[in-house]
C-alpha cells in the first residue's frame, strides 16, 4: 500500500493519502480483537445451549469480514455521499424498525429482530448511525440560513426514533440515540439554558424509566445495593478480572465464559480480563480511547459544520457504547445490555458499527481546501 | 479604496449568514473540547477501575472456582444408602486406559514411558501388549486422576481413555455382607448389589433398612466378644419385631467390598443368612410355644426330668440335672434337654414339624440376598428327631430364620417377612399369623423369666427389659459332635413387654476364660454382647427406658408360677447363675436317625444347653 504514489489520483490512491490511517489501523485491530475474543468466549456459550462449538465463531467471522469490507467501502465516500447514504439508510431502517413491531420476532422479551432470508437482522442498529448523520445535516441546515427549520426537524426525527425504540422496548439504544441527539444539539450551539433543561429532562427520563420499566428498576436497585437482588453476573465478571490479574490465565483457560450466558456478547470484556489480563484490557480500552479522542481531535480542525456534527455524533455513539459496556462490566454503572463495539458477538451490531465508523473515516478524510462547503 | 473593496465583497445578506456559520463552527469546535474531555475522563475512570479490580482487589490472582458448579459426574449405578440416607455404596467416575496397538508408533519406547508413569505395570508385559496385532487392549482400569494426568503428559499416540466408574464403599467393611460387591465391570456379584442389579444398574437409589449406627454398634460388640473369647467367627442381627426390617446384620470375619480379591473364603461366608446351624437351646422357645399354642400343655404342666432318656443308642441328658419333675417355665429357665424332649413328645412329631414349617424354619428364608442357606431337617421325622429337635438338634437353620421366628413369638404371633429394604410405610410387607396372641403373650413372660431368673441374666439391661433365651450347641465335626466346639448364642427381644426389636448374637467356637470360669456358653459369651448392644442402640432407636416396678409392666410380664398339681413346688427363685456347664454326658451316642447328611454320623452327641 505504501507503494502508492502521492500522485496517484485513482479512487483508491486518493483514499489512501487522505484517510486517517491511524484510526483505520486501530479499528482494524479492534476487529481482529473481536475475532480472537469470539474464539475464546463463544464455544463455551454455544456448547452450553446445545449448539455446535464454533456456531457463533463461524458466523461472527463472516460478519467481521463483511464489516471490514463495509468499513473500507464506506470510507471511500465523499462527505456529500456520506450524507446521502445516511438519509437512505435512515429511511430504510426506520421503515424496517416499524416493521419489527408488526412482524418481528421476540428474543429475550423484546421485539427487535426481523428475519430476512434466514438471517436475523436488527434494523434499529442501523438506525443509530443513520440518525446521527441525518440529525447532523438538519442541525447544520439550521445555520445555513436557507430557511430550513433544521433544529425542529432533527428534534421531530429524534422523538420518532426514540419513541420507536421505547416501544420495542430497547431502552439502551434509546439512551444512545438520545445522547447522540443531545450531543449534536449541544455542539450545534444549543443555548446553555436549554442544555441545563435537557440535562434535567434526561434525569427525569431515567427516573421515569425506573418507575415504568421493572427491569430497569431492578438493575438500578442492584447497582445501588448489590445485596438487594441477584447480582451474580456482575459478581462473577468482577471475579474474572481478579482471576486474570496482570497477564491473564491464558487463552482458553478462563471459566467465566462457562458461567455467564452472555459471555460472548455483553460480558466479552470479562472474558478478555480473565484470559488475557489487565494489560490486554488496557490495550483494548486504549484502542477505543484512541479512535474516539483522535476522531474528536481531527474534528477540531473541521471547517464544515455538518462534518463536525456528523463525525462527533457517530464518535459519541461508538464511544458511548464502549464506555457503557466496559463500565457496567466493571460495576461502575448499572448493567445495561450494550455490546462492546466490534468485539461483542452480534452481526447487526458489527455491520452497523462498520457503517458508522466507515462514515467517520470518510468524513475525517482530508479534503482539498478545507472544504467549508460540501 | 472603498468602492473596489465593496465590489468584491459578497452581498450583505450572504456575509451575515457566512458570519453566522463561522460562529456556529467556532462554537461547535469549542464545545467539541467538552466532549473530548468527558470521554477522556470516562476512559481514565475505566482504566483506573480495571487496575483496581484486576490487580488490587482482595481476590486478585485467585482462580474463578468458587462460583463454579461443575456438572455432576454422570454415573450409571445408583447409590445404596442406609435408612437415614447415609451413603453405604456409591459410584465414582474414573478413566480406564486402553491402547490401540495399531497406532502406537514405538511399542518399546511407549512401554518404557508407561511403566514409569504407572509403576504398577511391568514394562515387558506392556511392550508385548502394545506390540500385538489388533485395535484394542486394556492397559489399566480405573486410573486415579493423577495417573490419568501422567499418562496424558506422556503424549503417546494410540493410548486412549474410556470413561468408566468405580464402586466405592465409604464405610469400608461396615455391612459388607449385606452390600456384597461388584465385579470389575460394575456388575453386582454378591449381596444386595447382586439382588438389585437391575434397579441399581438403572441408576436407582436403594434405601436399605439398615441403620448404620446400629450396625456399627453390633459389629463392634460382636468383634470385641469374638476377640475376647478367641472365637472363629460371630454373627448377629437386629430386626424390627413388627415389620421384619433388618436394622443391623453382621457376620464376622468380614471383608472389604472394594478389595474382594484379598479376602479368604471364610470372610466371604455370610454366617447370618447363608450359614445354617443347629441352634441348640434357643429352639426350646419353639417347643414351649408349640405345646402352649396347641393346648397340649399349660404353664403348670410338669415334665419328668428325673432320668436321662435312653432311646435306641442315644442318651438325652441335662447338664445340670435337677432329677425331678419340672414345670414348663422351669424347663426353659433351667434349659432342660430332657424336659424339652418330653414336651416335644407331648405335641408329637407331626404337629412339631408343621409348627416349625409355619415359623419358616424348614424352608430357606426370604430375604433380598443371594446368600440364603437351605435349612436342614430330618427325613423321615422319627420320634427321636422329635425329641432332639425339641431342644434344638437335628434341625439346622440360619440365624436370620431364627430371629424372624422369634419375632413372631413375641410380637403377638405374626411372622414377618424379613427384609433389608426400608419399609416406607412402617408396616410389614407380609405377616402371617403363626401362633395365637395369648401364646405370644405367655412367651414374652417366659423369655423375661429366663433373663431375670435363668441362664440369660447377663443379657439384662436396666430399663430396657430384655427377654430371651440362651443357646449353646456343640458343633458337628466330621462324623460327630465335637466337644468344646460350641455355637453359643442368645436370642431375645426388647423391651420385652412391648417388643420393638429382636436381637440375636452368635459366637462360633468361643473359648472359655478365667473370668467365665472356663465356660463359653451362650449365657456367658453371647448374652453380654446383647446387653452391651441393647444398652447402646436402644437410645438411637428411640426406645425409652421404663421402670420395671411399674404396675402395668409387671402385669405384662409376671408369670403365675404356682406349683404343678403333681410334684413339688418349682423353686424358680433359687435358680443358679448361668453356669450351665457342658457336663459329662460322654457316653457314646449314635447319630440322629434321618437327620441331615451332615448330622448323620455315628458317635454323634446330643448336647444342648
Amino acid at each position: 500500500m505504501s507503494g502508492l504514489s502521492r500522485a496517484d489520483t485513482s479512487l483508491f490512491g486518493r483514499w489512501w493519502w487522505t484517510v486517517d490511517r491511524w484510526s483505520l489501523a486501530a479499528l482494524g485491530t479492534l476487529v481482529v480483537t473481536g475475532a480472537i475474543l469470539t474464539l475464546a468466549a463463544s464455544p463455551a456459550v454455544a456448547e452450553r445451549i446445545g449448539l455446535e462449538s464454533f456456531h457463533f465463531a463461524r458466523r461472527q467471522f463472516a460478519y467481521l469480514v463483511l464489516a471490514a469490507a463495509l468499513l473500507v467501502a464506506v470510507s471511500l465516500l465523499e462527505a456529500r455521499e456520506v450524507r446521502r447514504l445516511g438519509v437512505v439508510v435512515f429511511a430504510v431502517a426506520l421503515v424496517l424498525t416499524v416493521a419489527t413491531l408488526a412482524a418481528g420476532h421476540e428474543i429475550k422479551g423484546a421485539q427487535r429482530w426481523l428475519s430476512l432470508g434466514g438471517v436475523s437482522l436488527q434494523p434499529s442498529e442501523f438506525l443509530k448511525p443513520a440518525f446521527a448523520v441525518v440529525a447532523a445535516w438538519m442541525f447544520a441546515e439550521q445555520h445555513r440560513g436557507a430557511g430550513i427549520p433544521g433544529n425542529a426537524v432533527a428534534t421531530a426525527l429524534y422523538l420518532a426514533v426514540a419513541g420507536l425504540l421505547f416501544l420495542q422496548p430497547d431502552i439502551g439504544m434509546a439512551l444512545v440515540v438520545t445522547a447522540v441527539w443531545l450531543a449534536q444539539f449541544f455542539l450545534a450551539g444549543l443555548r446553555l439554558v436549554w442544555v441545563g433543561v435537557a440535562g434535567a429532562l434526561s434525569l427525569a427520563g431515567v427516573v421515569a424509566a425506573y418507575f415504568v420499566f421493572p427491569h430497569v428498576a431492578n438493575r438500578i436497585d442492584r447497582f445501588l445495593d448489590p445485596a438487594s437482588g441477584d447480582s451474580y453476573q456482575i459478581t462473577v465478571a468482577l471475579q474474572s478480572f481478579a482471576s486474570g490479574g496482570w497477564i491473564g490465565r491464558g487463552p482458553g483457560e478462563g471459566r467465566v465464559k462457562t458461567l455467564l450466558p452472555d459471555a460472548h456478547s455483553d460480558f466479552v470484556f470479562a472474558v478478555a480480563g480473565e484470559e488475557f489480563g489487565l494489560v490486554a484490557c488496557l490495550a483494548i480500552l486504549a484502542l477505543f480511547a484512541f479512535v474516539v479522542l483522535r476522531g474528536f481531535a481531527r474534528l477540531l480542525a473541521e471547517e464544515n459544520l455538518f462534518v463536525l456534527l456528523a463525525g462527533a455524533g457517530l464518535l459519541t455513539q461508538f464511544g458511548l457504547q464502549a464506555v457503557v459496556n466496559m463500565a457496567s462490566t466493571l460495576r461502575l454503572m448499572p448493567t445495561k445490555g450494550m455490546t462492546l463495539p466490534f468485539v461483542s458477538y452480534g452481526g447487526s451490531s458489527v455491520l452497523a458499527l462498520a457503517l458508522g465508523m466507515g462514515m467517520v473515516l470518510a468524513l475525517t478524510r482530508r479534503r482539498a481546501g478545507g472544504g467549508g462547503r460540501l | 479604496m472603498n468602492a473596489p473593496v465593496a465590489a468584491i465583497r459578497p452581498a450583505p445578506e450572504a456575509v451575515r449568514i457566512e458570519g453566522q456559520a463561522k460562529e456556529a463552527i467556532e462554537t461547535g469546535r469549542t464545545r467539541l473540547l467538552v466532549g473530548f474531555g468527558l470521554f477522556a475522563l470516562a476512559f481514565l475512570a475505566i482504566a483506573a477501575r480495571l487496575v483496581e479490580v484486576s490487580v488490587l482487589a482482595p481476590g486478585a490472582g485467585r482462580p474463578l472456582v468458587a462460583a463454579v458448579d461443575p456438572a455432576p459426574p454422570i454415573v450409571t449405578r445408583g447409590d445404596i444408602v442406609d435408612r437415614n440416607g447415609l451413603v453405604l455404596a456409591t459410584s465414582l467416575p474414573t478413566a480406564s486406559l486402553y491402547a490401540d496397538p495399531a497406532s502406537v508408533i514405538d511399542a518399546g519406547e511407549a512401554a518404557r514411558a508407561l511403566a514409569q508413569a504407572l509403576p504398577g505395570l511391568r514394562q515387558a508385559e506392556l511392550s508385548a501388549k502394545l506390540g500385538q496385532p489388533g485395535r484394542f487392549v486394556w492397559i489399566k482400569r480405573h486410573l486415579t486422576p493423577r495417573e490419568q494426568y501422567e499418562v496424558n503428559r506422556l503424549g503417546i499416540p494410540g493410548l486412549h481413555f474410556l470413561r468408566s466408574e468405580k464402586r466405592a464403599y465409604p464405610q469400608g467393611r461396615m455391612a459388607a455382607h449385606v452390600l456384597g460387591a461388584v465385579d470389575i465391570d460394575n456388575i453386582g456379584i454378591a449381596g444386595v448389589e447382586r439382588t438389585f442389579e437391575e434397579t441399581l444398574g438403572a441408576s436407582e437409589r436403594l434405601s436399605l433398612s439398615l441403620d448404620l449406627r446400629v450396625q456399627h454398634v453390633l459389629a463392634q460388640e460382636l468383634a470385641r466378644a469374638m476377640a475376647r473369647f478367641q472365637a472363629a467367627g460371630a454373627a448377629g442381627l437386629i430386626m424390627d419385631a413388627d415389620t421384619g426390617e433388618v436394622v443391623a446384620l453382621v457376620s464376622l470375619p468380614d471383608f472389604s467390598p472394594e478389595r474382594l480379591a484379598g479376602a479368604d473364603q471364610d470372610a466371604l461366608f455370610n454366617r447370618a443368612t447363608l450359614g445354617v446351624y443347629e441352634m441348640g437351646s434357643t429352639f426350646k422357645l419353639f417347643t414351649a410355644a408349640l405345646v402352649l399354642d396347641f393346648g397340649v400343655a399349660t404353664l403348670r404342666s410338669g415334665f419328668d426330668a428325673r432320668e436321662p432318656i435312653r432311646v435306641a443308642r442315644f442318651t438325652i441328658r441335662d447338664y445340670k440335672p435337677k432329677r425331678r419333675r419340672l414345670t414348663l417355665p422351669e424347663v426353659l429357665v433351667y434349659s432342660s434337654n430332657i424336659g424339652a424332649a418330653r414336651m416335644a413328645l407331648e405335641a408329637g412329631g407331626a404337629r412339631q414339624r408343621a409348627f416349625l414349617g409355619r415359623l419358616g424354619l424348614l424352608d430357606p428364608a426370604t430375604i433380598e440376598l443371594p446368600e440364603v442357606g437351605q435349612p436342614l431337617s430330618p427325613s423321615p421325622w422319627r420320634e427321636i428327631n422329635t425329641m432332639t429337635v425339641g431342644f434344638g438338634h437335628g434341625v439346622a437353620v440360619s440365624p436370620l430364620q431364627l430371629a424372624a421366628a422369634v419375632a413372631a413369638l413375641v410380637n403377638g404371633g405374626l411372622l414377618p417377612t424379613p427384609t433389608l429394604v426400608k419399609r416406607e410405610d412402617g408396616r410389614p410387607a407380609k405377616a402371617v399369623r403363626v401362633i395365637r396372641k395369648e401364646t405370644s403373650d405367655t412367651m414374652r413372660r417366659l423369655m423375661r423369666l429366663v433373663v431375670t431368673r435363668g441362664t440369660g441374666k447377663a443379657a439384662d439391661v436396666p430399663g430396657y427389659l430384655v427377654g430371651g433365651k440362651t443357646g449353646s450347641a456343640e458343633k458337628i465335626e466330621g462324623r460327630g459332635y465335637r466337644e468344646g466346639a460350641l455355637l453359643s448364642s442368645f436370642v431375645g427381644a426388647f423391651p420385652i413387654h412391648a417388643p420393638r426389636y429382636v436381637v440375636l448374637a452368635i459366637l462360633d467356637e468361643p473359648k472359655g476364660r478365667p473370668e467365665t470360669h472356663g465356660y463359653a456358653t451362650g449365657g456367658w459369651v453371647a448374652a453380654p454382647v446383647v446387653a452391651a448392644t441393647v444398652a447402646r442402640v436402644a437410645p438411637m432407636l428411640g426406645v425409652r427406658p421404663v421402670d420395671e416396678r411399674d404396675p402395668g409392666i409387671r402385669a405384662a410380664l409376671d408369670l403365675d408360677l404356682s406349683p404343678p398339681p403333681a410334684e413339688g413346688a418349682a423353686r424358680v427363685a433359687d435358680l443358679s447363675s448361668p453356669a450351665e456347664a457342658p457336663a459329662g454326658a460322654k457316653t457314646g451316642r449314635a447319630p440322629i436317625p434321618g437327620a441331615s447328611p451332615r448330622i448323620k454320623s455315628p458317635g454323634a452327641r446330643l448336647a444342648s444347653f
